[in-house]
């Protein structure tokens, strides 16, 4: 199933491009630190690769089925000012307001 | 020597008018602040509104007369979302943020009477054992200040250890309200997955998280079980499952109860005193009529690798919503982008960056086969053991932790260690199973042991009978550590 070997080590452009997946900005003692501790992890979680698998189906869930299924009704839902209270910015103080805010993004 | 008070002591008392509601919260109130400095269980405590909703119980006395936590004060970790209460999950994302919604376990406590007293302490976002990634410092050990107290659940275990509530809830993905609850010496249970609604817990592992109480017995535990389990609207997952009355279901009945040991996974890396101390636990409910049998597990070495890989994979994907748009930390930039990536570097902390990572790694293209997918098969053979252990027994016997508490910083600089320690409580997150811890001794430096008893999907009711029996046979689960009865 193996179509690449596993890197033992990852490099620093490695461990910055799984950063940029994640957006997360590492400094340079993070990304040396993991570059090593996700080569260690990844070795151990390569043990699954000892197990004979075939035929056997994939578990996303431990125990199931559940409650899925109910009504599509429409309830109360939060209020907006009480959401928008917690925002870094938005635009709550104006009246009628209902917006979160963000940099621009357009031109 | 003064035992603190159970859940159902302290409920009885409010109940039958022998203490009012009001003075037990007060007494949980003094108990915090006289040990929560030297301990940190809490980040915050709500001592107005919980003299004033006690205040409530008290002069509203006929209509919580049957209700089955009244006056019971209890810490929540804060991981569970409270309405105008701070819930921080312990990172500095979340520093500021107060939810508008209470999680559907706080109103269902609320609902039987419960008092909040505060927010307990965790592992960021509920990722470690040891509590010490926390971002706001660590929770220490009642027996020993210079030791973990486990976690993640950790502030909701010492609280509890250290008498300063009868009840706490916690939340599991991987063993995080048992390990904790057998490094300080309480009882701790992990619920069916689907048991309990999800709903306000902050998201870590979708297919793991679960909510559950920790107190000091059996008993408690199956009251506070009784409360918070059941259907929910808000939460999908949570099962349709009837709610049975499990203090009803503690007998004392262990004859012809099957007990299973896997005794080869047990061979090594278990701690002597540990080990010991189990073996005299697994004596104690043979000797009470039960029959013990030796069972094998043989996915169960996999444990660990498969959850570090599907659990981080779960967090990675939760923990995108966190990036300084809608609550909490925001590092104010020019540009959306780096606005996002700035947030989430200054607002995590490293283990929860390490899983990030590892997560989106194996999610990523090109790996998605080779490792998340592997791993839920190998999952799926977890769960075949679990099912075919069970059509032979009717609990699983082993211990929590293989290892008693560690001091404070010994492992911090090497994850790896710190994710091994997890062998004996992550198959039973990943298999959805419920399971209990009960303190059954102590190592020789008087630090507090667990015994693990693991039951079949949505039978609670088994194992609480069988760990309330065996603390009907033994006294350790009366041990408390002196900062408690001070």
């Amino acid at each position: 199933m193996l179509a690449f070997a596993m890197p033992p080590e990852f490099t620093r452009a490695q461990v910055e491009a799984i950063a940029a997946l994640a957006h997360l900005e590492l400094d340079p003692a993070e990304v040396e630190m993991f570059a090593r501790q996700l080569g260690d992890i990844l070795a151990l979680a390569d043990q699954v690769q000892q197990v004979d698998t075939s035929g056997v189906s994939p578990t996303a869930y431990g125990v199931g089925p559940h409650s899925a299924d109910r009504p599509d009704r429409v309830v109360p839902s939060l209020d907006i000012a009480d959401v928008l209270a917690n925002a870094p910015d938005s635009d709550r103080p104006r009246a009628g307001g209902g917006f979160f805010k963000v940099p621009r993004v357009i031109g | 020597m003064n035992t603190p008070a159970t859940l159902a002591e302290t409920r009885d008392a409010v109940v039958s008018g022998a203490r009012s509601a009001a003075d037990v919260c007060r007494e949980a109130l003094a108990r915090i602040d006289a040990a929560d400095p030297s301990l940190h269980a809490f980040h915050t405590v709500t001592a107005e509104r919980a003299l004033a909703r006690a205040t409530e119980i008290d002069t509203n006395r006929a209509r919580f007369r049957g209700a089955p936590l009244a006056g019971v004060p209890v810490g929540l970790k804060d991981n569970i979302c409270t309405n105008g209460v701070r819930t921080t999950a312990s990172s500095r994302i979340l520093e500021t943020f107060v939810p508008p919604y209470d999680a559907t376990v706080v109103t269902r406590l609320h609902a039987a009477g419960a008092v909040l007293v505060g927010k307990t302490n965790c592992d960021e976002f509920a990722m470690g054992s040891s509590t010490e990634n926390s971002a706001f410092g660590p929770s220490r050990n009642p027996w020993a200040a210079d030791r973990i107290p486990g976690g993640s659940s950790g502030g909701s275990a010492v609280a509890v250890a250290a008498g300063m509530t009868p009840l706490s809830l916690g939340s599991e993905t991987g063993g995080s309200i048992r390990q904790p609850a057998a490094m300080c010496g309480v009882f701790g249970l992990k619920p069916t997955y689907g048991r309990v609604s999800r709903y306000g817990l902050l998201a870590f592992g979708s297919s793991f998280d679960q909510i559950g109480p920790v107190t000091r017995t059996a008993r408690d535990a199956a009251i506070a079980l009784g409360v918070i389990a059941g259907a929910d609207p808000a939460d999908s997952t949570a099962s349709l499952e009837a709610v049975p009355d499990y203090t009803a279901g503690l007998t004392g009945e262990t004859r012809g109860l099957r007990i299973g040991v896997p005794s080869r996974l047990l061979e090594t890396g278990v701690d002597a005193d540990i080990l010991r101390a189990v073996r005299t636990a697994i004596d104690t409910l043979r000797a009470r009529g039960a029959t013990i049998v030796d069972i094998e597990l043989p996915h169960a070495k996999y444990a660990i690798p498969v959850y570090y890989l599907v659990a981080t994979a779960e967090a990675s994907s939760n923990l995108a919503r966190y990036d300084g748009v809608r609550y909490g930390l925001r590092d104010t930039q020019n540009e959306l982008g780096a606005m996002y990536s700035r947030t989430r570097e200054r607002g995590f902390g490293a283990e929860v960056k390490r899983r990030i990572m590892l997560g989106t790694y194996v999610l990523s293209a090109g790996y998605y086969d080779a490792y998340y997918l592997k791993a839920q098969q190998v999952r799926t053979l977890i769960l075949r053991d679990y099912a075919q252990a069970f059509e032979r027994v009717d609990v699983v016997a082993m211990p929590t932790s293989p290892i008693p508490p560690f001091k404070l910083g010994e492992r911090a600089s090497d994850p790896l260690q710190m994710y091994l320690a997890d062998i004996f409580t992550v198959s039973a997150n990943l298999a959805g199973l419920p399971a209990v811890s009960v303190p059954c001794g102590f190592t020789a430096d008087r630090l507090p042991i667990g015994l693990q008893l693991t039951g079949r999907a949505f039978d609670e009711g088994t194992i609480l009978r069988t760990a309330d029996a065996y603390e009907r046979d033994t006294e350790w689960w009366k041990q408390a550590p002196p900062i408690a009865t001070r």
